[in-house]
């Protein structure tokens, strides 16, 4: 494999408190030092860093690809593409594809194929019910195996709460990551906006914040009950942060992410029926907004994803409430983090963490560090580099961002997985 | 979300009428005077004006309606505009696919105008936002979001009954949270500067934050009707009981039902308006449906005026186009 010589980059490595211009070296896919050169390394290929940043590769948490199932939306091989040079090099796969990731041959199948993209690492979570359908367990040992490395129910209901906390004793039994997206499907009644101003304005059916609030606290109840880890997904409310603080003092073994464009959007940016906006959770107040930045900064929200989820034009067009949700966002997702450190939100080593270090840790992987020995996933960006979002510099197959036609900074310049140039 | 000018073309003029919201009072006030011209075509030999001779409107209702399809219909005649009417039943599953689909196709027919009514907020927005240049869209009502039009007969009827409305108090009453009609109406009324509009209903049917639409709230119809000029009252829809929003119709009637003796605590004066259908016994009482301060069948009238007025504007910017 080749020797690569990542030299004279601001190097900023959460995981082991490093902040400071060098270099890195890498050989045989991992990382053979930081700063100081091993002995009798000769580099195969040198990547001039020179005024760009050098940090562990991002690890996103949720993402949806539409493979298989819906490629005619987007494929493994476009959206690891968009990953690669969005300096992604391990991204989750919510387990709502078709079929269900709720058998061991279906997370294979993904791993297999997502191999063979040859970009960014792909890691399956699987269903936490057959079918998703909120009955019966799936068979979670089986798709540990298999490589999934978390069970989740996505954005469909649990049946009744027995039937969560059975889940959630079995997957704690074998140590698996719950990832709970708290949506209470009742309260939210297939409401598509947040309930408020806007939802009143437009008569546009409604969700209201009790209906997140509400499921995340009988799952932090049955977190403590049954011992199982909790990572709570795309929180999007003032008082799920304040929930969220209060069972973290309390010592629960939780965390949770906060979806990027969460961050920056809110009820009043929407452009009126404008379905690019048409996400779930909706967006909410500017209050919102506030505590989220501020429960990321303080610790309270541990992570930073995508939530991408590609769509092709039809599923957008229509009547706002008929259109399909997501954004598609992993290429926004570093700019968009940038954003947050240049209006003082977060530092600049927060948010790296929080795509890094922080996921890593909570999904127990070995990587999202520069430890010697780790895996060489690193991405190397420029922040000062203006990139307008239009069609000449997007790589996802879903068009579907609120952000088009914006003018950003910060772009990636390199990516490496395993010590393998995946973009440059 | 931000104002939109999708309704105005460059030089401010009505070229889609969607909802009230972004419509200054110079505006609203240039549709009743218009429309104040046409009334009493009706009662000439001869009620038709040629201004829209040669034009190809089509109304696409989405979801039923009777009243509304006909005064746009009797409104489009009048103006001499050849006019098709399509009720298309939609099932569930139909998507926006198929909605811009039959636009698409009946534009390819060279038509002038949409008027559609959608059970769905936003629909008649998407088609605006998806018609050919040169083709206008009235909004006749969609989902719970805007009747503009439905508005603008009410302010023409207010204004007949009551020539100004600077010093109104006007109470809306009822299912305010599915209502496209009060909305329109609130947004109408404050624009055009009364002095109060007041929302009456219980909780579970007024929408969050209803007081960020420029209205004040009571959940009382015997306080809330003190002072009042104007009662508009809504429609109650029976699913609102099975959606447990309501105990049952008798008690709704008990508690916001208007009677004799609560009209008597508006101002004497005051004007009973009812958008229609009315529920007998529900939301209103027959003898006050029927008595001397109903203005509910002037409305009626008053919507063909009013819509041939629209109608008329929107096309005229696309011949000074």
């Amino acid at each position: 494999m080749e020797r690569i010589l990542i030299k004279d980059g601001r190097i900023i490595d959460p995981a082991n408190k490093f902040d400071r211009i060098g270099s890195v070296y890498i050989a045989d896919g991992k990382i053979a030092s930081v700063t100081n050169e091993p002995a009798g390394f000769k580099a195969d290929r040198i990547i001039d860093a020179n005024n760009q940043i050098v940090c562990p590769g991002f690890i996103d948490l949720s993402t949806r690809l539409r493979e298989p199932g819906e490629s005619r939306k987007a494929t493994f091989a476009s959206e690891t593409a968009a990953a690669a040079a969005s300096g992604i090099t391990t991204m989750c796969l919510q387990p709502d594809t078709i079929p269900v990731i709720d058998a061991r041959a279906v997370a294979e199948l993904i791993r297999d194929q997502a191999e063979k993209s040859g970009y960014t690492q792909i890691l399956p979570i699987a269903a936490l019910t057959q079918k998703l359908e909120g009955i019966e367990l799936s068979a979670m040992l089986a798709l540990k195996d298999a490589g999934c490395v978390a069970v989740s129910n996505a954005n469909q209901p649990v049946k009744n709460l027995l039937v969560l906390r059975r889940a959630m004793e079995y997957a704690a039994s074998h140590d698996l990551l719950l990832i709970f997206r708290p949506n209470d499907v009742w309260l939210a009644n297939n409401g598509c906006v947040h309930e408020g101003k806007l939802s009143t304005r437009y008569g546009l059916p409604s969700i209201p914040d009790a209906a997140e609030t509400i499921a995340l606290a009988q799952c932090l109840e049955l977190a403590e009950l049954t011992g199982c880890r909790v990572h709570f997904g795309q929180i999007s409310s003032r008082r799920s942060v304040i929930k969220l603080h209060q069972a973290k003092k309390y010592g629960l073994a939780v965390s949770a992410d906060v979806a990027i464009h969460q961050l920056h959007l809110t009820e009043d940016d929407m452009i009126p029926f404008d379905s690019a906006y048409h996400v779930l959770p909706p967006f909410r107040t500017n209050r919102d907004k506030a505590a989220l930045r501020e429960g990321l900064a303080s610790g309270t929200v541990d992570c930073i994803c995508s939530d991408h989820q590609p769509h092709d034009l039809d599923a957008k067009l229509g009547a706002f409430p008929e259109t399909e949700l997501g954004i598609s966002s992993l290429e926004t997702l570093l700019p968009l983090m940038l954003k947050l450190v240049a209006e003082r939100a977060i530092t600049l080593e927060q948010g790296i963490a929080a795509l890094t270090l922080k996921p890593a840790q909570i999904l127990k992987l070995d990587c999202g560090a520069l430890t010697p020995g780790f895996a060489a996933d690193l991405c190397v960006f420029d922040p000062e580099q203006e990139w307008q979002v239009n069609s000449g510099n997007w790589r996802s197959q879903g068009l579907n961002t609120p952000f088009w036609g914006q003018t950003f900074k910060g772009r990636v310049t390199h990516t490496l997985q395993a010590g393998k140039i995946i973009y440059s | 979300m931000m104002s939109n000018n999708l309704q105005l073309n460059s030089k401010g003029k009505l070229k889609h009428f969607l909802t009230i919201e972004g419509l200054d009072k110079a505006l609203l006030i240039e549709i009743l005077d218009l429309a104040e011209s046409f009334v009493g075509t009706e009662d000439q030999r001869i009620k038709k004006i040629p201004l829209l001779r040669g034009k190809s409107i089509v109304n696409l209702f989405f979801e039923n309606s009777t009243r509304t399809r006909t005064t746009f219909e009797l409104a489009a005649r009048r103006l001499s505009a050849d006019v098709l009417s399509m009720s298309i039943a939609t099932s569930s599953t139909s998507k926006g696919e198929s909605l811009l689909d039959t636009i698409r196709n009946l534009e390819a027919m060279y038509v002038d105008m949409f008027v559609v009514r959608h059970g769905i907020s936003g629909a008649a927005h998407f088609i605006a936002q998806h018609a050919a240049p040169n083709v206008s869209v009235i909004n006749a009502g969609d989902g719970q979001h805007a009747h503009p039009t439905q508005a603008m007969l009410d302010m023409f009827t207010i204004r007949q009954m009551k020539g100004d409305f600077a010093n109104l108090r006007v109470a809306v009453v009822g299912d305010i949270l599915h209502s496209r009609v009060a909305r329109s109406d609130i947004q109408a009324l404050n624009t055009l500067g009364v002095a109060e509009v007041r929302v009456i209903a219980p909780k579970t049917l007024l929408p969050a934050q209803v007081e960020t639409m420029g209205v004040t709230v009571s959940h009382n119809l015997t306080d809330g009707l003190k002072d009042i000029d104007v009662i508009i009252m809504l429609r109650l829809q029976k699913e609102r009981m099975s959606a447990a929003l309501l105990p049952s119709e008798s008690e709704y009637f008990k508690c916001f039902g208007l009677t004799e003796e609560r009209l008597k605590i508006a101002k004497p004066d005051a004007i009973v308006m009812h958008p229609g259908p009315i529920n007998r016994g529900v939301e209103i009482d027959s003898n006050v449906a029927d008595g001397s301060q109903s203005v509910i069948l002037k409305q009626v009238s008053n919507g063909i005026a009013i819509r041939m007025a629209i109608m008329a504007m929107a096309m005229q910017k696309q011949d000074s186009l």
